[in-house]
């Protein structure tokens, strides 16, 4: 997985709260076996209709997605993802995550970056203001950042330690664990004898 | 001070433990299906890496299956080759699966159950977000990403930071007619699809204690629909009675052994929650939902509701696009509101007793003339027994179609889809914009509120039909 220390991309305000992965991604568009080329089904029926936000040409190139509340929620599916990936975003704004979606960001290196209500909704306006506007996104001091002088918005987000040391030094999860192996050998020795196996 | 039960599940399995890490955690059991797990397999093959514990796994093909002409190669190419490629993955990795056509086939959720292999205070994970289901035996069960897919099958084990603990307590007994769906349905439109979020919940109480086990699947299958990490339910004799026999269930001195522990699996008088809530099934009723979220409910005898009817801006302007999409205006009686299909089956709904219940109520009786119900058993086992107790008989004769076991209608990965604009009531656990098909209408119900509908070609329950003759 690549670092992430600092982004400044883009902005692309999604005025709506409950953004589940079936709108991200339905699920017609899951049937890849690769993890790439699902930008073509990235809130794909929202984008039939020609006053979508990604069919406006100012936000062409976004890379930074702000959010209303609850965003992810629904199906475990990682290709949501992906999807925002593949399409070019490398952070997601909001004041609330659904938990997976949060988790599956971690793991595949998208930030999820978790602010106040009243940060998003500060974001959102200075994006009305400043159309095409970029938005900085700093791992390392945890702050979102839009513009400068008067008006601009700076706050801190919220991401758990564990999530931002991992993205910082781009590190494989499963390199990790496998370092703990000892330890799973150990747990395996000790389980009950009659819980139940598949073979 | 004591321990909440999902505090001891997950005391059990916790492989180690360091300060500022998430507990690194065993995985007792597995699921695979063919959507969520291809790229997790690519990733093992990626770094030369191999199952550690296929013993501890299982998968099935449920999202892409045909529920018509299962016994032919899949019509669709796409599905096909996502359906092929899961098999050669169990082959080369040594995973046992059930494919398409053998008598195990089913949906994931409801395989593990039927087969003995979901036992209480186990560790369950699939990636599928309905693997909250299982928690309904006392395990602590939760979907998961694929990244996460490959990281249980290349160390059996997650890291996970420990959620906070929060009691769910459904006093009082469930009405006649009032089911664990509208429990649940009521639940998530009282506390918000956010509310559970970073939370483990116990259901408890006199209304959770008196659900079969089947009801006890469809709530915890719901907890992630209001945003709970995991839900899960203490065992007790109903869960021992419906384990003890089945094919993967301990026997003789390993079932003494199981049972005893399973037995200590309670939260203790002195444990303490991060949150509680109560509600009263007593005053329940009917429920189905009206928008585009599990959380947008309402009781049946109620009226469409208008933006105006919240406080928050955001639900306004969320309840405003969502009759705009479900094509309903503010005021209308739900009883008025006419569907054009209506779906029973999925991981919620799709189960033995469900199907028990659908026909108990279309029996002697007709679907609307300009409504089609679609009846999709759970898995292969399901739709037998169904067969052999002759409710397939019951389905055809009252006009619905009979179709085999899948997820079906549920997401509409197969053929089963909704048209644009057509309306549904479902029996399934979600109500997005297009989830059933693109363009797609849902309205989430109960299988009495299901069946009774398909009758009249209204949102109804079966208090609505008339009584039958003789």
């Amino acid at each position: 997985m690549d670092k992430f220390t600092t982004h400044t991309g883009v902005g692309v305000p999604l005025k709506r709260s409950n953004v589940d992965t079936d709108q991200i991604i339905p699920a017609v568009y899951l049937k890849r076996v690769t993890r790439t080329g699902f930008e073509d089904g990235l809130f794909a029926a929202w984008r039939n209709d020609p006053d979508f936000v990604l069919n406006n040409p100012v936000y062409a190139g976004g890379s930074v997605l702000v959010a209303g509340p609850d965003f992810g929620t629904g199906s475990s599916r990682e290709h949501a993802v992906w999807a925002l990936q593949n399409y070019g975003f490398q952070a997601v704004i909001s004041s609330r995550f659904a938990d997976i979606f949060r988790g599956n960001s971690g793991k595949a290196g998208l930030l999820a970056a978790q602010v106040d209500e009243k940060v998003v909704q500060r974001l959102w306006d200075w994006l009305e203001d400043n159309p095409g506007g970029e938005i900085t996104v700093d791992l390392e001091s945890r702050t979102v950042r839009a513009g400068v002088g008067e008006g601009a918005v700076e706050d801190s987000f919220d991401i758990d330690d564990y999530t931002r040391w991992r993205l910082l030094e781009g590190l494989d999860d499963i390199g990790i664990t496998l370092s703990h192996d000892a330890d799973i050998t150990s747990f395996e020795a000790g389980r009950p004898s009659w819980k139940p196996v598949t073979a | 001070m004591g321990k909440t039960l999902s505090e001891k599940v997950w005391d059990e399995h916790v492989v180690r433990s360091a300060p500022g890490e998430p507990d690194l955690l065993f995985i007792d059991l597995h699921l695979l299906h063919e959507v969520t797990s291809p790229q997790a397999f690519d990733g093992l093959r990626l770094a030369n890496r191999s199952v550690r514990r296929p013993d501890l796994t299982l998968a099935t093909e449920d999202h892409n299956v045909p529920t018509l002409d299962w016994d032919k190669p899949i019509a669709d190419p796409v599905s096909r080759t996502q359906v092929e490629t899961l098999r050669k993955n169990c082959a080369d990795f040594g995973v046992r699966l059930h494919p398409l056509g053998d008598v195990e086939q089913g949906i994931v959720h409801v395989v593990g159950p039927q087969l003995g292999l979901t036992q209480p205070g186990m560790t369950i994970v699939c990636g599928d977000s309905h693997t909250s289901t299982h928690g309904a035996f006392g395990a602590i069960a939760f979907g998961i990403g694929t990244s996460e897919v490959e990281h249980v099958l290349a160390t059996q084990t997650l890291t996970q930071a420990r959620p906070k603990t929060m009691a769910v307590t459904v006093n009082g007994s469930l009405p006649d007619g009032v089911t664990a769906k509208d429990l649940v349905l009521t639940l998530i439109t009282h506390t918000g699809t956010g509310g559970g979020q970073g939370y483990i919940v116990e259901y408890r109480g006199q209304a959770i204690e008196e659900l079969s086990m089947e009801g006890r699947m469809t709530v915890c299958n719901m907890s992630i629909e209001w945003g709970a990490k995991a839900g899960l339910i203490a065992p007790d004799q109903t869960t021992f009675d419906y384990i003890e026999g089945k094919p993967e269930a301990p026997r003789g001195a390993d079932w003494d052994a199981a049972v005893a522990h399973w037995k200590t699996l309670r939260t203790d008088d002195d444990a303490v929650f991060d949150k509680e809530i109560e509600l009263d099934a007593s005053t329940m009723t009917p429920f189905v939902t009206w928008g585009t979220n599990p959380g947008q409910g309402a009781p049946l005898g109620a009226t469409v509701p208008s933006p105006d009817d919240f406080d928050e801006p955001n639900d306004k302007v969320a309840t405003e696009k969502a009759l705009q999409y479900m094509g309903l205006e503010a005021g209308t009686p739900l009883r008025e509101v006419k569907v054009d299909t209506v779906f029973v089956g999925s991981c919620t709904n799709g189960r033995i007793e469900d199907l028990r219940l659908a026909a108990s109520i279309l029996e002697g009786r007709t679907v609307a003339a300009d409504t089609r119900l679609l009846v999709v058993p759970g898995s292969v086992r399901v739709r037998l027994q169904a067969e052999a107790e002759g409710l397939d008989k019951v389905f055809i004769a009252s006009g619905a179609e009979w179709r085999g076991a899948g997820c079906s209608m549920c997401l509409g990965m197969n053929p089963d889809q909704l048209a644009p604009g057509e309306r549904s009531a479902s029996t399934s656990n979600r109500n997005f914009e297009g989830r059933q098909g693109k363009g797609g209408r849902t309205h989430l119900v109960s299988v009495p509120v299901a069946a009774a509908t398909a009758v009249r070609g209204t949102l109804s329950s079966p208090a609505d039909l008339p009584a039958l003759a003789g």
